[in-house]
């Protein structure tokens, strides 16, 4: 049975990969979720200066729904060229099969910024750079993301492809607009080598009755987790038909079968990330578990075999 | 299924311990804390930080706060009894409490406020506690009268200036007192625990500490309290741990991080 995805240039020894903002503020941490178990690890948002991000209460779960307003808090490019680098040199010491892949991600305020962290961020050399363009909870700072307006989502991607060597790109897009497609379109066009779909929904909103007060600092957060979902995998479906590049998916990732579920629409990989809450950091193994179990009795040699199998 | 959402409480009870902490008591609330474990405690349009748990049982708990930042100062000046605060957790892993053994519990500063939470519940467990208490000067003891009193506990005290107790650190009862006890708790400082894993260690005694750093879910998710070495998020994987296990943590008694992952120097 083999469940290695090929991803990039880079192979997976498996399709979970930690999403962007879980457990990635230090390289052992990353290190640690690798070995738990994890097919590829993502780092937080990387920016070019320290960013504090917002008050606390900064996240909250619920049986049916996550909700958070982190802010993107980050030490800034210096601080993830000693923790980027401390996971790369013990991935690069573990045998071939082994190594688990590193993804990049960067955010920035403006395009100029975007060029300069993004170069940084090739000299670091991570196995992709994953572009955040869509989060939901930094709009106080810099306004509309730009993965909502599909010439700003296109100008990053050129921005960043021109600064990042033999490095490949991930765009990762937000599931709030009309269009996906046409916005992943628009970055496979300026070169993106991948599209990760999709960022949190919303902004969304949770309020305390007894106190009349929204529960999150900054009032409102991106919303993720089981109840999400079926969102989650319409917009991976709509990605996957409109590009010919290949797509991390994730959105409410929890099980096996949504593993499964997201490949089919046309995922290579798959992100966790509020699963940790639900689930502990174990989730990756768990999950790795019931997808063999899955391949098993469904007679799947090779788990790439499942890309796409839905989309007609 | 998983509810991590603050359920918001009123204060039932303020008490004062000393000249700079407060013991803010919550009722009709079946927390389930152990000794150890800690909440998220939510100022609405504030802030949230996370606190041990200094008392539980099935109609209330208590949390002991020192007023030492902006959240506590202004938890101590606008906040008394009826005002409403939202609470959620319990969070992390508590303290192992055996029964019949006997314990040296060993407290910095603060620390006294969960270990006093430790010692109620070993007493029950027909455990004897020494309970070593050391700060800076007599003005940052606290709980003396309840752990003096108490059935099953003995009190030491050390302070560095001598104001209360014998002058030095209490790591020095402890060294004195290693050889008659089963097993050794500690909530403190860090350099003050790391001292103790010393102890222990040549006395051959197991040790459970109590690993602070900066959280901010309270469920292994945001990953800004993963310690380097072990890699593992400490609201989740401790705060309690034996020493052993925190022996691994690189770093310890020589730094922390900040609210954005950055190193800072104890």
């Amino acid at each position: 049975m083999n469940t290695s995805i090929d991803f990039c240039g880079a192979k997976f020894p498996n399709p979970t990969v930690l999403a962007s903002g879980i457990l990635g503020v230090i390289g052992d941490s990353l290190k640690n979720v690798a070995e738990i178990g994890a097919g590829g690890v993502t780092s937080k948002s990387v920016w070019l200066e320290r960013h504090e991000g917002h008050k606390n209460p900064t996240m909250m779960g619920s049986e049916h729904f996550y909700i958070n307003a982190v802010g993107l808090p980050d030490g800034g490019i210096d601080k993830a060229r000693e923790e980027l680098g401390k996971y790369l040199e013990w991935k690069n010491s573990q045998p071939e099969g082994k190594r688990v892949p590193l993804i990049g991600n960067i955010v920035a305020g403006t395009i100029a910024d975007f060029e300069n962290i993004a170069g940084q961020m090739a000299e670091i050399g991570p196995d992709i750079i994953e572009v955040n363009i869509s989060c939901p909870n930094v709009e106080d700072e810099f306004g509309r993301p730009f993965a909502c307006v599909t010439a700003d989502a296109a100008e990053v991607t050129r921005i960043v492809k021109s600064v990042s060597k033999n490095i490949p790109v991930a765009i990762k897009l937000s599931p709030n607009v009309a269009n996906i497609g046409e916005i992943a379109a628009a970055c496979e066009k300026q070169g993106a080598d991948a599209i990760t779909a999709v960022n949190t929904f919303g902004p969304g909103m949770v309020i305390d009755i007894d106190t009349a007060e929204p529960i999150l600092a900054n009032k409102v957060g991106g919303v993720s987790g089981p109840g999400i979902k079926p969102l989650a995998v319409k917009r991976v479906w709509d990605v996957a038909q409109a590009v010919s590049i290949p797509v991390i998916g994730m959105g409410g990732v929890l099980t096996g079968r949504d593993v499964i579920e997201f490949m089919m629409a046309g995922a290579s990989l798959v992100g966790i990330g509020a699963g940790v809450f639900y689930r502990g950091s174990e989730i990756f193994s768990d999950v790795m578990l019931e997808v063999e179990e899955w391949m098993k009795e469904n007679g799947v040699k090779d788990l790439s075999e499942v890309i796409g199998k839905a989309v007609k | 299924m998983k509810n991590d959402i603050p359920k918001v409480l009123k204060i039932a009870e303020v008490r004062d311990e000393n000249p700079t902490v407060k013991t803010y008591v919550f009722r009709g609330c079946d927390l389930g804390a152990k000794p150890g474990q800690f909440v998220n405690l939510w100022m609405p349009r504030v802030d949230e930080k996370p606190f041990s748990v200094s008392y539980c049982d099935k109609d209330e708990f208590w949390l002991t706060i020192a007023a030492v930042g902006d959240f506590t100062r202004k938890l101590r000046d606008e906040f008394s009894v009826g005002d409403k605060l939202g609470v959620r957790g319990p969070y992390g892993k508590g303290y192992t409490i055996p029964e019949g053994k006997k314990i040296a519990l060993l407290a910095g500063g603060y620390g006294a406020a969960p270990l006093y939470f430790v010692a109620q519940e070993a007493v029950k467990k027909g455990c004897t506690v020494e309970f070593i208490v050391g700060a800076r000067n007599k003005d940052l003891l606290l709980y003396l009268d309840r752990i003096d009193q108490a059935e099953g506990m003995n009190l030491y005290i050390a302070t560095d200036d001598g104001s209360s107790g014998e002058q030095g650190y209490n790591t020095q009862i402890l060294e004195r007192l290693i050889g008659d006890v089963d097993i050794v708790m500690t909530c403190g400082p860090e350099i003050m625990m790391k001292a103790a894993m010393d102890i222990c260690e040549k006395a051959g005694k197991p040790i459970e500490v109590s690993i602070e750093r900066y959280m901010k879910c309270g469920s292994g998710v945001c990953g800004n309290c993963c310690v380097d070495g072990l890699g593992v998020p400490v609201c989740t994987k401790g705060p309690v741990m034996l020493g052993s296990e925190a022996r691994k943590i690189k770093g310890l008694a020589e730094f922390h991080r900040d609210n954005v992952g950055f190193k800072v120097v104890w």
